[in-house]
């Protein structure tokens, strides 16, 4: 009874701290915007004539993080930008950069002079060049476009799943309903043939909470990245940073757990010769490293790897509809019906790649806790 | 695009981290121990259906047992039943039998006596009524003194002639 109120208590502060959350973030952000400087700019932008479009930079512009949230034509939501600098903490919107017309403006704030270089924070120094020993001695800690959608994705697990448990306190034994109808044997899946299956009887239950968030986890954040329009979009999972520490907590979970059994195999491979072991070992020792690794580069790989061919094929219409316009409306109908089946693959392909880290990761985990059984021979 | 960004990693680690733990308390934590006590009841109602199914077997061979037993019983107590009338009848048949032939016995002994009796009377009546009948006739033939005469002689004259 007691879980339950904390559970409810907690749905309830949650979806306030979500609206708080977004609301906090936007304002942050709309701080500093100059009333007068938005209409201007448009006036602005459509006078500078047909610029070359350049598909590289097109791409890897909506691919990678960016510290404001581009949404159509000259709309940008500002994100907050934290700077962790050696003197102290600098909290400012992004919005600031951009000066009148949308040129790319230095922001001097408490401790210093900013700027944005590419998709870089850097400090200038008195004569506004980049100063940088100042720049390396900063962390860049702002709520870019990737961190806001990991909160987003955190706060819409969170109210689904406790939400989601709440109704389970409801009805107790009774079939389930709603939301749960679809997720029970998603999470049925994943505790029977990934968590039990691979980790075995004796240890899964410890470890399957831990799996089902990985699973949800990036799979949530593979959907929002395919959703095209504010506030989804982001390229989360194919950005490097977050499938590497997601395979650095299995690492470490396996590391810690793996008991005498597992570190045999890797430092003295049983029935295997001295001068074999010789090889074999630091294969094994590397191994131990380069699974994670591997992990991290098949999730970052395919999840990026849609993002830019879906991007190719809308990029395709710009690229014949630069040389005539006719050319761009003929190139448009492949090209979106192609966009559209990759997008739909790609659906397939967000299930299946987060179903694989969470199988691998539970092989792994399996492999370190299991008990030896075939020593004797 | 391969060097994770340190701003980014450090929001990852933070948001990992919560969802970890929220949903690891408040989510995984009742949804799995419902659907495990879910599962534990329905596991425990299939092994009730079974056990109450063989306990229904098993009455169900006691019930059959049982009926054939009474089955047996009801048909050893008609055989018996029938044998007792039979018997009863057989004896039944047997007295009356007897009592008709000792009734019958004596309704012809009586019959006889009545016939005997009947006869003696009817001869005793024959012989009163002969002697009434010849007493009036000689009265009435031998009334005077002239036919007695007559008579005599007549009786006399067939004596002698008899004689002669």
């Amino acid at each position: 009874m007691k879980g339950d109120t904390i559970a409810a208590f907690l749905h309830k502060s949650l979806v306030r701290a979500a609206f708080l959350l977004f609301a906090l973030v936007l304002s942050v952000g709309l701080w500093a915007n100059d009333p007068g400087s938005e209409g201007a700019a448009a006036k602005e932008g459509s006078d500078e004539g047909p610029e070359k479009f350049e598909v590289g930079s097109f791409i890897m512009d909506h691919i990678g993080d960016s510290h404001d949230w581009h949404i159509v034509g000259h709309l940008h939501v500002p994100l907050p930008v934290i700077l962790k600098t050696p003197s102290g903490l600098e909290i400012f919107s992004s919005a600031r950069f951009s000066g009148d017309h949308h040129h790319p403006t230095p922001y001097a704030g408490k401790f210093g002079t900013y700027a944005l270089e590419g998709k870089r924070v850097v400090a200038l120094d008195s004569i506004g060049q980049i100063d940088e020993a100042a720049t390396a001695a900063m962390w860049d800690l702002s709520l870019t476009k990737n961190a806001v959608t990991l909160l987003f994705c955190v706060t819409l697990m969170c109210l689904l799943f406790i939400g989601m448990a709440r109704g389970y306190a409801k009805r107790g034994t009774s079939a389930p309903k709603g939301v749960a109808l679809f997720m029970e044997p998603i999470i049925l899946f994943i505790r029977d043939d990934v968590s039990k299956a691979n980790i075995g009887e004796k240890h899964y239950q410890r470890f399957t909470p831990y799996l089902l968030t990985l699973f949800f986890f990036i799979w949530f954040l593979n959907i929002i990245g395919l959703i095209p329009f504010f506030p989804f979009g982001a390229n989360v999972t194919g950005n490097i940073a977050i499938p590497l520490v997601l395979a650095s907590v299995t690492l470490i979970l396996v590391t810690v757990l793996a008991n005498r059994h597992y570190w045999r195999h890797i430092f003295a491979m049983p029935g295997v010769p001295l001068g074999v072991l010789f090889i074999l070992t630091p294969i094994e020792i590397m191994g131990h490293f380069l699974r994670p690794l591997v992990l991290t580069a098949r999730l970052f790989a395919n999840i990026m790897a849609g993002h830019i061919v879906v991007l190719v094929f809308i990029c395709l219409i710009f690229i014949f509809g630069s040389n005539s316009t006719a050319g761009g409306i003929g190139a448009s109908i492949p090209s979106v019906l192609f966009g559209t089946f990759v997008n739909c693959l790609e659906i397939l392909v967000g299930v299946l790649q987060a179903y694989v880290f969470t199988l691998l990761t539970s092989i792994y985990i399996g492999s370190a806790v299991a008990e030896p059984h075939h020593d004797h021979h | 695009m391969l060097k994770p960004d340190p701003g980014l990693l450090f929001w990852m680690c933070i948001s990992f981290g919560i969802v970890v733990f929220l949903l690891g308390k408040f989510a995984w934590k009742p949804i799995l121990g419902a659907v495990k006590t879910r599962e534990q009841s329905i596991a425990d109602a299939l092994n009730e259906a079974k056990k109450m199914r063989a306990e229904m077997a098993t009455m169900t061979a006691g019930n059959e047992a049982l009926m054939r037993q009474a089955r047996e019983d009801r048909e050893l107590l008609l055989k018996e039943a029938r044998d007792i009338r039979d018997r009863e009848i057989a004896a039944a048949k047997g007295k009356a039998k007897a009592e008709g032939d000792a009734l019958l016995a004596r309704a012809r002994e009586d019959i006889r006596n009545e016939k005997s009796a009947a006869a003696t009377d009817l001869k005793n009546e024959v012989g009163e009524l002969s002697i009434r009948i010849a007493e009036r006739i000689l009265r009435d033939k031998l009334g005077d003194s002239a036919a007695q005469k007559a008579l005599v002689e007549k009786v006399m004259n067939e004596r002698d002639l008899r004689k002669s």
